[in-house]
């Protein structure tokens, strides 16, 4: 199959565009076709894609790829390598989870499907972009279903939530399409292998009487980080997570912390790293920092919340910080690590706001002190919930220890400072953790609401099972993962070292003249 | 057979959590049981027949990146051997005195099935310590140092209704993590120094790390001083040491056969597995060496000094512990390795008997475990007092002066106090004063407890009293068994632990040194005298007595089986260096010569200690019994400074989770909200109302700009592109 990719990517459309035009009426039955018909398609997508990752050869570049003419002279070209094929495993493998655990939803359930569908087809899009219109297209275009998601089918702030998360975008979104535009200008092709291979211009510049230092390389660099940074999201442009999380419906949280939040780091590792290497080297102790502050900040946050999502959303912003200091540790653990981990990630966090949505369908209040005692009468619910919770916690044999260990290793390899800092994480998230934990399943069961509350339902035990066997999986075989990652990374890295050895002498004139 | 001895718990462990629905609660429990009595008869199969090489059983690929290369694997050397025997015995021994113990447990409604849940795991922890201890790579003994961790997490907070379990697991969990920050670090160090985790590579770079400067935070480091202060840190949580000791009490929240396995015989004793197992680098930081004994000695006497006035009978054999573990750090500290796993060995026999003697009594008394409340109760539990008496005969260190005859207390703990001696440093003297206090301190709270337990006048609840009775079979022959280790284990091994060098080196696979010391010890005498200690014991005398330097001298010549040294670039050892062994001592570590050649009273100090702590506890408790309470009235700033455990817990709450809430709470409200929110919101309430009126419906109307903006700017690329704008 030539178009394999192409498959995959837009069965979920198709089926969108099905439903919006042939299904009609607003009964049960019309429901249940819509739910079912959403289940079947991202069943399919994820099959298929298991023949993409069938096919993948490990170290061979950019692979299955793609390439049309489009309206405007606009070229369509989609791809996978190392970096980017496990990240649409994620997405396939993860969507018929969420549709499943949105089985119960009544409102307006169409629409609810066609908004995940839709939204599947862009994330999926954006991992196999090999354009970069195309990439930006399907990267802001795959906020619009969730500014609805959240907007129609959230709780009772949403409009605050929407709010806030369209200021945050808004501004990253325009300096990144400056950068694209100035990339254009630069290297002449929109074309991302192309781009890859392009050399963009180090020298320093003078913009507005201000000397910059690594000149273009620092500028598009810095353009780009606005939008990625926000989309992390990293401190301290990360308060808009929290509360989306918190207004989000559960299976909204589940697609923003497993898929969307892994948007930014992807970008990082596909754009900034490799095509702006001397700027990144630049300015990496920067990201470092950032990053080792959001994982104590954000660890201690959590440690003082009472809403259960919130609790989770930073320390969703917590993990992500191993992720982005991985990126720019730029060694081959921290990178590895770095993917890793939004890997494993995706199955941790998807299962700890499926764990909250549990309980929150059933007593409606994202309060922890609502809870209390809940193994008392949901032992399988406490067994799946713990299981999450190490994983979180970084538990080895878990995949949340996979990733934790090779992004520290990688940024003690870079930073010994900041691996100290970050590394202290590891104590801090143990704690909120477990308190956590203890708050709402340990104890005596005593408040009278919870008296009847009811323990995981078959669908909710079908939709947590995959989720658990992953996350063990990978905990016990990471290989699965790394021998995917590594060949591409080291690649990568293998590019970027060559880089900065050229331009080692000559950023060194570059800031002598500056100094001038 | 390693690897049945591995997977036996763990299939346990998921038959006994998982299957006890379908096969029943009963056989589920005998499941575990049963196959844990299977691992530890291959154990002790495994230890007897263990030639002191290195063998290396590869099972599965484990994380790999880059030059980052670990694996599941099975390292088996004498240290490996030796805690397997310590973990699967005492692991079988306390699964079957559950079966009593934990039969009707009123924590519980009767329609809960907890008994397969607390064999689950039980299982599952001996699994994790098994991971730990057969680990080939400081990854997988991470694995196996967390996994216990978690099973030490489950099993204190076991019974889940007590708010004040819940949060003694939480403790024990965080204060644990606080070591393993140093351990983790610890292993990111050693990979970027020795670009390896494998213990092969590491040990052989031992020397050059002793020489190698790392930069780490501030300033520069010896990379081998660094490496094992790092990794010394996580032992320190693991082991309670001073200042991550905090745990280690309060643990004791979980039900009683979990004490005597976990926080006494085996998890607790981790740390000075790891500190051992590093030996090859230790041997090369005489500084972080320095800090091991000096706080395994502080710990050792400040424990000591809480366990004297404690009236919990749990509590006073937890500081017991925490205070023993800190004679083996000493040992490890000075640098007599083979000693300090002598004393973990020894301990782990009589430790665990003593937790499961208290059992006895407690699950006797009804679950009373204040022992103001006990008293007399010698006649009413006959079998459980002998084996305690048996059990303080060995902690305190009974036997016969200046022979090796003697309880196992007597020889390892001795052994212990000599090596502190023979280091000659002023770290050494310090532990060796220290230890020596401790001794009569460790006596006299251990002969309090039996004083106050099991003579004297019933006090407390008449009642209760009334329907003391001695504890079921299935609880008194794990005692039984437990009693046969805390009487021989000591004399048996005695020369294997602390003998001549040609023995010792014999015994952990160690080429011995070109001026193999003369043999000057009666360790195999004392060994050949006992034969009447069940199975094994021929064995056992057999192969020590084949402990000659010529056996031992011929192991150098031998190749050694499976290490993959021979590619690497650390393959070939530097002149000093580990070559192979469990265990390494450095040439000019002459600590264990010095130590045998102690004077007399050094070597007859810990016996005067003992019997001060016996005369004066027999005074105090026996003959006066009206003293304590006086001397507490008399110095009551002392007593409650003890009594309150030097205020250990008061101090970290006001220093450490306090501030740490308090943050938490102000970097959410102050910074997230005013400072972050507070300028976004600032900015947005200028801009959104702007954009509201435009689109005049609120909810949908920044979604609609947005896809607008986005069209908009798209279109703007594309005219501007088309236009040829790009040249």
């Amino acid at each position: 199959m030539d178009s394999l990719i192409s498959i995959v990517v837009f069965i979920p459309l198709l089926a969108a565009v099905i439903l919006a035009l042939f299904l009609r009426g607003d009964d049960d039955a019309a429901n249940r076709n819509a739910k079912w018909l959403a289940l079947l398609a991202t069943a399919a997508s994820f099959v298929l894609s298991l023949l993409i990752l069938a096919q993948f050869e490990p170290g061979a570049g950019f692979q299955m790829v793609e390439e049309y003419e489009w309206i405007g002279g606009l070229t369509y070209k989609v791809g996978v390598d190392g970096i980017s094929v496990l990240f649409v495993m994620l997405t396939t493998f993860l969507m018929p989870l969420v549709i499943l655990s949105a089985w119960e939803v009544k409102t307006r359930v169409k629409e609810y499907m066609i908004a995940f569908l839709v939204l599947e087809t862009l994330m999926l899009g954006v991992f196999v972009a090999l354009d970069l219109i195309l990439f930006y297209l399907f990267f802001e275009g795959g906020l619009i279903p969730m500014f609805l998601i959240i907007g129609i089918w959230g709780g009772a702030n949403r409009i605050y939530a929407a709010f806030k998360f369209f200021l945050y975008t808004f501004l990253g979104s325009v300096l990144m399409l400056v950068a694209m535009l100035g990339m254009y200008v630069d290297a002449g092709t929109t074309d991302i292998p192309a781009l890859l291979a392009h050399e963009f211009s180090y020298g320093t510049v003078s913009l507005a009487g201000v000397q910059v230092v690594g000149g273009l390389q620092t500028l598009l660099w810095l353009a780009f980080f606005a939008s990625f940074a926000v989309k992390m999201p990293m401190w301290p442009v990360h308060t808009w997570l929290p509360d989306a999380h918190v207004q989000a419906p559960t299976a909204g949280s589940v697609v923003l912390a497993a898929i969307l939040l892994k948007l930014g780091g992807y970008g990082f590792i596909r754009f900034s790293l490799p095509m702006f290497p001397v700027a990144s080297e630049m300015l990496s102790p920067m990201v470092l920092w950032l990053s080792a502050i959001a994982i104590v900040y954000t660890s201690l946050v959590a440690l003082a919340q009472q809403d259960m999502k919130k609790l989770i959303a930073y320390s969703s912003v917590a993990h992500m910080g191993y992720v982005t200091a991985g990126i720019f540790s730029a060694n081959q653990q921290g990178l590895d690590g770095a993917i890793f981990q939004m890997i494993s990630h995706g199955f941790i966090s998807g299962g700890l706001f499926l764990c909250v949505g549990v309980i929150y369908d059933r007593m409606h209040t994202r309060d922890i002190d609502g809870y209390g005692g809940l193994v008392n009468r949901m032992p399988a619910y406490a067994l799946i919930f713990m299981l999450f919770t190490m994983a979180n916690v970084g538990l080895p044999g878990t995949s949340g220890f996979v990733g934790e260990f090779l992004t520290l290793m990688g940024m003690f390899q870079a930073n010994t400072w900041v691996a100290l800092v970050a590394t202290s994480g590891v104590i801090l998230s143990a704690a909120y953790g477990l308190w956590l934990y203890r708050r709402v399943v340990m104890g005596d069961l005593i408040k009278e609401s919870l008296r009847s509350i009811k323990d995981l339902t078959p669908r909710e035990k079908w939709v947590f099972a995959p989720l658990a066997v992953m996350t063990i999986l990978l905990g016990v075989y990471p290989s699965l993962v790394t021998d995917i990652v590594g060949p591409s990374v080291a690649g990568l890295l293998d590019t970027y070292e060559t880089a900065l050895d050229e331009a080692g002498l000559m950023t060194g004139n570059a800031v002598a003249e500056a100094a001038h | 057979m390693a690897t049945i001895i591995l997977f036996a718990p763990l299939i346990g462990a998921l038959i006994c959590g998982f299957g006890h629905r379908f096969i029943g609660e009963k056989p589920a429990q005998w499941t575990a049981t049963s196959l844990l009595i299977l691992a530890a008869l291959l154990s002790w199969i495994v230890f007897f027949g263990h030639d002191g090489e290195l063998h290396r059983i590869q099972i599965l690929r484990w994380i790999e990146s880059g030059s980052l290369s670990t694996d599941w694997a099975i390292r088996l050397d004498r240290l490996t051997a030796i805690m397997l025997i310590v973990i699967t015995t005492v692991s079988a021994l306390v699964h079957l005195y559950s079966f009593g113990y934990m039969a009707h447990d009123e924590n519980f409604r009767d329609t809960e099935s907890y008994r397969p849940r607390f064999f689950a795991y039980l299982s599952f922890f001996t699994f994790a310590m098994l991971m730990l201890v057969t680990a080939d790579n400081l990854v997988q003994m991470f694995f196996g140092w967390e996994g216990v961790g978690l099973a030490s997490y489950l099993l204190i907070g076991f019974y889940f209704r007590k708010p004040s379990a819940n949060a003694a697991a939480i403790k024990a969990f965080v204060v644990n993590r606080v070591g393993d920050f140093g351990f983790a670090l610890g292993i990111f160090a050693l990979f970027f120094l020795v670009d390896s985790i494998q213990f092969n590579d590491i040990f052989a770079a031992g020397p050059e790390l002793g020489q190698t400067q790392i930069h780490f935070l501030w300033t520069e480091w010896n990379a081998a001083e660094i490496v094992a202060f790092l990794l010394f840190i996580g032992a320190m949580g693991k082991s309670a040491q001073l200042f991550l000791h905090t745990w280690l009490p309060d643990a004791m929240e979980g039900p009683t056969p979990v004490s005597a396995l976990i926080h006494a015989a085996t998890m607790v004793t981790a740390g000075v597995f790891l500190v051992c197992r590093m030996s090859p680098i230790m041997e090369f930081a005489p500084t972080a060496t320095a800090f091991v004994t000096i706080i395994g000695a502080s710990t050792a006497f400040f424990a000591a000094t809480v366990g004297l006035v404690q009236t919990d009978i749990k509590r006073v054999i937890a500081y017991s512990t925490c205070s023993q573990l800190g004679y083996m750090f000493v040992a490890a500290g000075v640098g007599v390795y083979s000693v300090a796993m002598f004393h973990l060995f020894t301990h782990a026999f009589f430790k665990a008997m003593l937790f499961l003697g208290a059992g006895s009594v407690i699950h006797g008394m009804h679950h009373e475990q204040d022992m103001r409340n006990y008293g007399g109760l010698k006649d009413k539990l006959p079998y459980t007092f002998w084996a305690m008496m048996i059990g303080t005969l060995a902690i305190t260190g009974v036997g016969i002066p200046l022979t090796h005859i003697g309880f196992a207390g007597f020889l390892s703990k001795d052994a212990v106090i000599e090596s502190a001696w023979g280091a000659g440093s002023g770290p050494g003297f310090y532990a060796f004063w220290l230890l020596v206090i401790a001794a009569a301190f460790t006596s006299f709270y251990s002969w309090r407890l039996m004083f106050m337990t099991f003579y004297g006048e019933a006090r407390g609840d008449r009642h209760t009293h009334e329907h003391a009775h001695e504890s079921p079979t299935v609880m008194l022959v794990p005692l039984g068994v437990l009693a046969l280790g805390a009487v021989f284990s000591g004399m048996l091994w005695y020369g294997s632990f602390f003998g001549d060098h040609a023995q010792v080196n014999r015994f952990f696979g160690i080429p011995a040194h070109e001026e193999a010391v003369a043999a000057d010890d009666h360790g195999s005498e004392a060994v050949a005298g006992q034969d009447d200690a069940g199975e094994g014991v021929v064995e056992a005398a057999e192969e020590l007595a084949e402990g000659e330097p010529a056996a031992a001298l011929a192991d150098v010549t031998e190749p050694t089986a499976d290490i993959d040294a021979g590619e690497d670039t650390h393959g070939d050892v530097m002149a000093g260096g580990w070559e192979e062994g469990a265990i390494y001592m450095s040439p000019d570590n002459h600590v264990m010569d010095e130590a045998h050649h102690a004077p007399v009273w050094v070597k007859v100090s810990p016996f005067v200690a003992m019997l001060l702590g016996f005369v004066t506890a027999f005074q105090m408790y026996i003959r006066r019994p009206d003293t304590p309470g006086k001397f507490a009235d008399a110095m009551q700033p002392l007593y409650a400074f003890l009594l309150n455990k030097w205020y250990f817990d008061e101090i970290y709450d006001a220093i450490f989770v306090r501030p740490t809430k308090w943050l938490g709470g102000f970097l959410w409200k102050r910074g997230d909200g005013s400072v972050i929110d507070g300028g976004i919101n600032g900015l947005a309430m200028g801009v959104i109302p702007f954009l509201t009126r435009l689109a005049g419906r609120a909810q949908s109307g920044y979604i609609f700009h947005y896809a607008f903006a986005m069209v908009l700017a798209i279109a703007v690329l594309l005219t501007w592109m088309t236009l040829g704008g790009a040249q």
